[in-house]
């Protein structure tokens, strides 16, 4: 929420600049539209997980709680309060900073942005301003085409504001109550420079910090409200438009999918875009016009004098950072051996890394990988579960069945999604012994199904004539019956070899 | 608690009148001490003098008021004094002015007008004030007590009321030094809830020995505007240090030109920040919930705030916003940086510096009508808070029956030294 200090005029050198290339090589495309190019840049607001609130004691633990419980005189702003500085805010905030590639200030000072809003119980937010705890740093995301650096302008620490309930309807609005809960929670705000040229790429550009912070151990991405985003977005050649109030990972592409294509629409018509702040509505999918009075804000800034400098350069030399996405890819790669494609997707997720490496002892990391990235992923999407909702030994115990060939692929499937609905609904989770015993999945020893191949090669004449006229597919054909009837319990390849046998028995 | 009880407060020196009693008994056992109504009180309204506050009673004590109830000190009230210190008379309250105990038609002086008052006429033993440019030296030279501006993070700031964080300290004020010495004592035990404090806690060391102390006397502190009566009052008082052992020394100060104007750019800025809060949705009186949530809060900003409150707000508003920050606020700091070195300077050659506390005497209530002769009467004592360093105002006898204060300055930290001087100055004139 910076006015000046944020990517619209940190960056504005730098889109200009893109601006006027964008004219040599395709401005008249992009003028009538013709191009895909789109400028965007990011200001992401990222609540870290202390334990206690920036400038008080007071718990950020409040989200069960009612509201105005997780108060004291300095996050309400009681007359005559002063603001106490968490020293862990600023360990997490430099933190990130190491991880961003950032340039760390010798010293960075809190500042004083003053505005009026019901939210805000001082009048003023202590944020920073002029003098950042960082910045020009960079994150590597997979772009449009291949990998690509998206330069990090800034870095700072700020107390979050209060939360806004709203009573009745928007129609007929009744009164609005003030949670303080949330008031003094310990923001970071990581600003972006105008890189990223699609919806996709700033969705990836959020992941890779969200991947990045938890790796850090300074942020939990499943809390409601732990992040808050605003995203400037220009055509070449036209004004640049803020768009305020994304507060989800894929609101983020939502909002600017919705915000290009008004854009390319009031070009379309011979118009010109507004430079001007929108806000995103996420239940409709739109953004709408701010009114012009938000947007006039001059919020007068001024060091806080309530607080100290922080020396911070020095600070951050003696941070040891834990091992990085990027980092933890190459390991997984050389340690197990696993595809580039399976090391991405396990390290975008801390705790799905951590699940696969609990994963990989079972005797086949290969098998693991496929398992947890592959197979298990997709049922999770399927039914919107999270990975931690998984336990972790009755997965374990499922891949060292199937390594040890005990149950086919498609049964263990099958197992997967009994034990993930066990889950799902509370209460006891069987235990993928227990599941097979109980729904007869294991695979069977090859002779139980010597009545069931006997039958088959009774009912299907045809295939049986095709066969033995040397048309190798009719045996897939049988096959397929076979494991049909026997649900899957039988090994495909042991299968075959028992058909073929029992064929050459009775044909001979 | 009791507001406006004109029989047992005939000088209006206190807000609130209620008796607080103290929770352990400590060295101000048997002590009355009466506290600046910008001072949270927990259970006690605290209004800072304004009625934009009336009605707000803080859930908690500020420091200083909790470690002064844990030595044993009773306290008496809340004093009276210019809307949140916005003044030098104590005429700016939204509960009227307090009247001079030397003469009644006369003001206290302020903005701890209130404070000054109750230990003169006796209703308290010691008082807390807050002197953000003067406000505890001046009413305690007004009224003829001492008064100490410690140095800027020497006490605690947790629970004053905010009016200009950066220049402000709770201070102490009694009748003799000794008793601001022990109040001073008790008060700058450190809080880690004020990240502006340093634990270095004041330790008394009043033996009025001040022989081959190098005392410092710029001509600035004489200069223009300065009553020749009370030049010669402070004079002659300067001249008892010497008789002591005191060495003087001529000197100049030539930041002082640009002082004033720094304080009141700067003070003016923090406050239109601090006061950004009283809207009257959480204290005092409340707004028109009918109207448009902005005209509701101006309105009630406009009622309850009074003139010098809202002239302030908007000077500092002013002041800070774009176009005239760098031309405003960002001149007031490099001229106080100007103020800073000009006293590092003088201090590497003497250990005091010495001089009137106020250029007058106490004027007649609505005496000053227009807002900046009152502004030029601060251009004493505002360099010290610019600074931070320590000055406190001994009684230097009168001037046409009216008390005229000295005011001893000191380096930082070195408030002991201060306040040793001002005890061998309040011995020597007894003996």
């Amino acid at each position: 929420m910076t006015a000046t200090g944020g990517a619209a005029a940190a960056g504005s050198g730098l889109m200009a600049a893109d601006v006027s290339r964008e004219t040599v090589t395709g401005g008249l495309k992009a003028a009538s539209g013709g191009r895909d190019t789109v400028i965007i840049g990011l200001e992401v607001h990222c609540q870290l997980n202390t334990a206690s609130k920036l400038f008080c004691g007071c718990s950020t633990d409040y989200r069960s709680d009612p509201p105005n419980t997780h108060v004291c005189p300095t996050c309400m702003g009681l007359p005559g309060s002063l603001p106490a500085m968490n020293r862990r805010a600023v360990e997490y905030a430099l933190r990130v900073a190491k991880a961003l590639n950032c340039r760390v200030a010798e010293e960075a000072e809190f500042a004083r942005k003053n505005y009026f809003y019901p939210d805000l119980p001082k009048g003023f937010q202590i944020t920073m301003y002029n003098r950042p705890l960082a910045e020009g740093g960079y994150l590597d995301i997979e772009g449009n085409e291949g990998e690509k650096r998206v330069r990090i302008t800034r870095i700072h620490l700020e107390e979050d504001p209060g939360r806004l309930v709203h009573m009745g309807t928007p129609d007929r609005p009744r009164y609005t109550l003030v949670d303080y809960n949330r008031s003094g929670i310990p923001l970071i705000e990581i600003v972006t420079e105008p890189d990223l040229r699609s919806p996709k790429e700033a969705r990836r550009l959020l992941n890779g910090l969200r991947t990045t912070l938890e790796y850090l151990g300074v942020f939990d991405g499943d809390r409601e409200g732990a992040l808050r985003v605003d995203a400037n977005i220009s055509i070449p050649g036209s004004e640049r438009v803020e768009v305020k109030n994304i507060s989800s990972y894929k609101g983020v592409e939502k909002a600017l999918t919705f915000e290009i294509a008004r854009q390319k629409g009031v070009i379309r018509r011979g118009q010109k875009v507004q430079r001007e702040t929108r806000h995103f509505v996420e239940a409709r999918g739109v953004t709408t016009s701010a009114r012009s009075k938000e947007q006039e804000h001059d919020y007068r800034y001024f060091t806080e004098p309530d607080l100290r400098p922080l020396q911070v350069r020095d600070w951050v030399e003696g941070i040891a950072l834990p091992e990085l996405p990027a980092a933890r890819r190459e390991r997984f790669m050389a340690q197990y051996g696993i595809s580039p494609e399976h090391a991405r997707t396990l390290c975008g997720e801390l705790r799905l890394a951590e699940f696969f490496e609990e994963m990989a002892p079972c005797g086949n990391p290969l098998l693991a990988a496929t398992w947890v990235a592959d197979t298990l992923q997709g049922e999770l999407n399927y039914r919107e579960m999270e990975i931690g909702k998984v336990p972790p030994s009755h997965f374990r115990e499922l891949l060292e069945i199937l390594c040890r060939k005990e149950l086919t692929d498609t049964a263990a499937v099958e197992v997967l999604r009994r034990m993930l609905d066990q889950c799902l609904k509370g209460g006891e989770v069987q235990s993928p012994a227990q599941i097979m015993e109980k729904n007869m999945l294991g695979k069977t020893a090859g002779d139980a199904f010597t009545n069931v191949v006997r039958e088959v090669i009774a009912e299907c004449g045809d295939a049986v004539r095709d066969y033995r006229a040397g048309r190798g597919e009719a045996l897939n054909f049988l096959v397929g019956q076979v494991m049909k009837r026997t649900r899957g319990r039988a090994d495909p390849k042991e299968l075959t070899r028992i058909l073929r046998d029992e064929l050459a028995r009775q044909g001979t | 608690m009791a507001r406006g009880e004109t029989h047992r407060d005939p000088l209006n020196a206190f807000i609130t009148l209620a008796e607080i009693p103290p929770r352990a008994p400590g060295r101000l056992s048997g002590i009355t001490v009466a506290v600046k109504d910008n001072i949270s009180t927990r259970g006690v309204e605290t209004t800072c003098g304004s009625r934009i506050l009336s009605g707000y009673v803080p859930p908690y004590d500020a420091h200083v008021v909790d470690l002064i109830r844990n030595e044993g000190a009773l306290i008496s009230g809340k004093t009276n004094m210019d809307e949140f210190g916005m003044g030098s008379s104590t005429e700016n309250s939204g509960f009227g002015p307090a009247h001079n105990p030397r003469d009644p038609e006369r003001v206290t002086g302020g903005s701890s007008g209130g404070s000054a008052a109750a230990v003169a006429s006796g209703m308290a033993r010691m008082a807390l004030g807050t002197d953000t440019g003067g406000s505890i030296r001046c009413p305690a030279a007004f009224c003829g007590i001492v008064g100490l501006k410690p140095t800027y993070g020497r006490v605690s700031r947790y629970g004053l009321v905010a009016y200009a964080n950066s220049l402000e300290q709770i201070g102490p004020m009694a009748a003799s030094v000794a008793d601001c010495s022990l109040l001073m004592e008790v008060i700058s035990r450190y809080d880690p809830r004020d990240s502006t404090m340093q634990d270095r806690p004041y330790l008394p060391r009043l033996d009025g020995d001040i022989r081959g102390m190098q005392i410092g006397i710029p001509a600035e502190f004489f200069g223009r505007g300065v009553d020749p009566a009370v030049a010669d009052r402070v004079r002659k008082a300067i001249g008892v240090l010497e008789g002591l052992g005191a060495v003087l020394v001529e000197c100049a100060m030539p930041s002082m030109e640009y002082a004033l104007a720094a304080y009141y750019v700067t003070c003016t800025s923090e406050a239109s920040s601090n006061l950004a809060r009283f809207d009257g949705v959480r204290y005092g009186p409340a707004p028109d919930y009918r109207k448009p949530w902005h005209e509701a809060f101006q309105e009630v900003r406009m009622q309850h705030f009074g003139p010098e409150v809202r002239r302030r707000i908007l000077i500092g508003t002013f002041a800070l916003s774009a176009g005239y920050h760098g031309k405003y606020y960002g001149k007031a700091q490099v001229a106080r940086q100007h103020v800073r070195e000009d006293y590092a300077r003088l201090f590497r050659d003497v250990d005091l510096l010495a001089g009137p506390t106020m250029p007058t005497v106490a004027w007649k209530i609505g005496g000053k009508s227009d807002p900046l002769s009152m502004y030029l009467a601060d251009i004493l004592t505002v360099p010290a808070n610019l600074a931070g360093v320590p000055a406190v105002s001994v009684p230097c006898g009168t001037v046409r029956g009216l008390p005229v204060g000295l005011q001893l300055t000191g380096r930082p930290f070195e408030d002991e030294q201060v306040m040793n001087a001002a005890f061998a100055y309040e011995q020597g004139v007894k003996a």
